[in-house]
């Protein structure tokens, strides 16, 4: 039997970015698919040695650009731990609300890309129209639409108003019943479920086992929610449930699983943020900090439950003004690593369905 | 089209053209008249039919669509063939050169030759030939030889997935694509397309689809596979542009690349006067007996815009389809013909022969049964238009409110 060694990437339109995939295939049953990282490299982690604390916030923006809050989140959680940085409480609820908004646009991108995937265009168009909505609230909010660096060391950059809390209320009361539509055109479709359901199983040892995190591990049937594990900022006081994989239309842990996780994750978000809304407190947004801020020989690690699972950074001072090591853990590269053994039988088209239910996007697998 | 030959020749040179010494030459020049006039047709088709998808396209995706090339972006066509005609020819390297070069001529040729069978109202058919289903189905097999030829040549793995998905679905559905119109060529004992259509009548009781539950079950197998030949979503994997990046027609650019594009969207004509001809009835008006419209030019041109009417139907709900499902894996697609499409419809054709036994076209009988199952369908339609009156209206009022601008706009007018 003679094997073909396909090219998928890095110029292909569904790898997500410039991501390679080394396939060995068997006409269009595919052996052994070998991803290839390290396209979208940028030393991301070198940079931050020869930048001051406070100014690497904009760089962390560009680690993963569909959930940029996550990434600005965890960079000043670490700052503020290792410089003992108490943050006011109204700067915490707000940054609850800017994270959970990202969060819900981080999914419509997945889940959208994930029908174009598929085959279908209509899903996807229809989520960028209410994405647009979430962006023209984060530019109201803090100025940028993409790459928003809303997080400061201490805080947030910017109180929100009355206007904007209006407009998050109003998106949240138009949003919600559109979940149920997107649903009744794409999720319960029946060759969307043919093509999703029973596909690219992982099971939950292996998703132990290669390190998957946040909506790839709850698709697998693991209640592991970093916000619930290990609770940061002010996530202990509001009431969500952690959405985990059923084998809703199949196998636990299969494609459709990994997906339905995140439509359900959208309505928890949702949630959040409506309580947050209610009880948000008065006060500042940000203490003050020194203008160069200088941190003693120490180390922390510190996580966030982003868009794509945990995403941790670890730190260490010299007592210097600038870091002298940081070290990033994304929830995609990960989730690569898995691709090699899942793939192995699959059809061509279900990689490409796996790769989408995955979620992975490039710049954050190589920083 | 030989007697209206005969007639502007007569209406011309006030002579039969029987006596005339110029007989073959009027021939050959009338043939190529029609030739060009239906090449005319189907370019047109194929290139409006563009802008209408991308419009209709642009309307389920709640956005614009091509607005600015001439009033209301309607020559949008025209530009996009003139800047595919300017672009470079290119031709990987080690490829196929001839092979390569050849196979949009077989994709052109396999599509246009279709027309020529196909009726376009009372009488007017390029050639009203005794075997036309036959030689339609026969001729658009030319397509996928383009196709192979395309892809196999094109030194790319993906043009050659493309190719061989193709192989492996066109053969799939060439099966139940002939099988599901053996109802019809029984109950019409014809296969010239003006005699279906003749056999039938202008009220829904009269048309094929409604004679019994098999007709009915094969008009849905054959609009499915008529998809699938034509490379429609949910079918379209020879070119499923997520997986194999363009599929055969990866390395085209030019306006070589334009013809495949082209045949695709001059084949949704094709789809869809198959299935109003073979099925809806065809050019029949209700309540004119085919005596009275022989007699009439107006009644004549009235059946050409019934069956363009029917056609254009059928080709909206194509393009609706198109922009609503997902795409279907290569090994269901082909699960799905073989172990669904093909058996209900060779059940469905004995199913046939015993309904007429039982229940023969004159009787009272029949006739009833045929009413209740128009009845249901349209049924089946109206559910269709609640359907999507209840998605567009659950969406309305949210969105609305939310951006503060319309969701829906009529179509002569910007938004």
């Amino acid at each position: 039997m003679e094997e073909m060694i396909l090219n998928m990437g890095p110029q292909h339109p569904s790898t997500h970015g410039v991501l390679n995939f080394l396939i060995i295939t068997d006409g269009e049953v595919i052996h052994q698919a070998l991803p290839n990282v390290g396209y979208l490299h940028r030393g991301i982690e070198k940079l931050a040695e020869q930048t001051p604390y406070t100014t690497f916030i904009p760089f962390t923006d560009r680690i993963d650009y569909l959930s940029a809050m996550f990434a600005n989140h965890v960079y000043v959680m670490a700052v503020e731990t290792l410089a003992n940085i108490e943050v006011p409480e109204r700067g915490e609820y707000l940054r609850v609300i800017a994270c959970e908004l990202n969060r819900i646009a981080s999914h419509l991108i997945s889940t959208g890309a994930l029908a174009l995937d598929i085959g279908a265009s209509t899903p996807f168009v229809h989520w960028i129209r209410e994405r647009e909505c979430i962006n023209d609230i984060m530019e109201a909010l803090c100025g940028a639409r993409l790459t928003y660096s809303y997080m400061r060391v201490g805080g947030v950059s910017r109180d929100i108003s009355q206007n904007i809390k209006d407009a998050v209320l109003k998106f949240l009361d138009h949003f919600e019943p559109i979940i149920d539509e997107y649903n009744r055109l794409i999720s319960f479709n029946g060759i969307f479920i043919k093509r999703l359901a029973n596909v690219a199983i992982i099971s939950q040892v292996d998703a132990v086992n290669f390190g998957l995190v946040g909506p790839n591990l709850r698709g697998s049937g693991i209640e592991m929610d970093i916000r619930r594990a290990i609770p940061y900022g002010v996530y202990d006081r509001f009431d969500f449930k952690i959405p985990i994989g059923l084998g809703f239309q199949g196998t636990l842990g299969d494609s459709y699983d990994r997906y339905f996780v995140r439509i359900l994750e959208m309505k928890e978000s949702c949630s959040i943020v409506r309580q947050a809304l209610e009880t948000l407190p008065p006060g500042d947004i940000r203490t003050k900090i020194k203008r160069n801020l200088k941190i003693r020989e120490n180390e922390c690690y510190t996580c966030v439950e982003s868009a794509r699972g945990e995403m941790g950074i670890y730190l260490v001072s010299d007592g210097s003004d600038r870091p002298y090591r940081l070290k990033i853990k994304t929830g995609s590269f990960t989730a690569m690593s898995i691709v090699e053994k899942i793939s192995q039988g699959l059809m061509v088209a279900d990689l490409i369905a796996l790769i989408g239910s995955l979620d992975v996007v490039a710049p954050e697998i190589d920083r | 089209m030989k007697n209206y030959a005969d007639q502007l020749f007569r209406f011309l040179f006030q002579a039969p053209v029987e006596t005339s010494s110029y007989a073959l030459i009027w021939y050959g020049l009338f043939i190529f008249l029609v030739a060009g006039a239906l090449l005319f047709f189907a370019a047109n088709f194929a290139g409006i039919t563009s802008f209408v998808e991308r419009r209709i396209a642009a309307r389920i995706q709640s956005r614009i669509g091509p607005n600015v090339v001439g009033p209301q972006g309607i020559l949008q066509w025209v530009a996009d063939g003139i800047k595919l005609l300017l672009k470079e020819d290119l031709i990987p390297d080690r490829a196929d050169r001839f092979l390569f070069r050849t196979a949009p001529y077989f994709v052109f040729s396999g599509l246009f030759t279709a027309f020529v069978a196909l009726p376009f109202g009372f009488g007017i058919v390029a050639a009203d030939l005794n075997i036309g289903i036959y030689y339609i189905f026969a001729v658009t097999s030319l397509v996928v030889v383009g196709i192979i030829m395309g892809g196999w040549s094109s030194n790319s793995k993906w043009a050659m997935f493309g190719a061989l998905r193709s192989a492996a679905q066109i053969i799939s559905y060439e099966i139940p694509t002939a099988l599901s119109l053996i109802p019809v060529i029984l109950l019409t004992g014809s296969l010239s397309t003006q005699d279906i259509i003749k056999s039938q009548g202008g009220m829904p009781w009269n048309w094929n689809i409604f004679h019994s539950p098999f007709t009915l079950a094969c008009f849905i197998i054959f609009f499915i596979s008529a998809l699938a030949e034509g490379n429609r979503i949910p079918f379209d994997l020879p070119e499923a542009e997520s997986e194999l990046v363009s599929g055969y027609n990866t390395e085209y650019s030019g306006f070589r690349f334009l013809v495949f594009p082209m045949a695709e969207w001059a084949n949704l004509w094709v789809i869809g006067a198959m299935v109003s001809l073979t099925y809806l009835g065809g050019w029949q008006i209700p309540f004119v007996s085919i005596e009275t419209l022989s007699g009439s030019p107006w009644l004549i041109l009235l059946s050409v815009a019934v069956f363009a009417g029917k056609t254009s139907l059928v080709v909206f709900f194509i393009i609706q389809i198109r922009w609503t499902l997902p795409r279907v894996r290569v090994d269901q697609m082909t699960l799905v013909c073989w172990t669904y499409l093909a058996p209900v419809c060779l059940a469905s054709i004995i199913g046939t022969m015993i309904w007429m036994l039982v229940f023969p076209w004159e009787s009272m009988a029949g006739f009833v049964i045929r009413v209740i199952m128009s009845g249901i369908g349209a049924g089946a339609v109206i559910f269709y238009i609640m359907r999507i009156r209840y998605n567009y209206l659950s969406g309305k009022a949210a969105y609305e409110k939310m951006k503060g601008i319309p969701l829906w706009y009529p179509f002569w007018r910007l938004p």
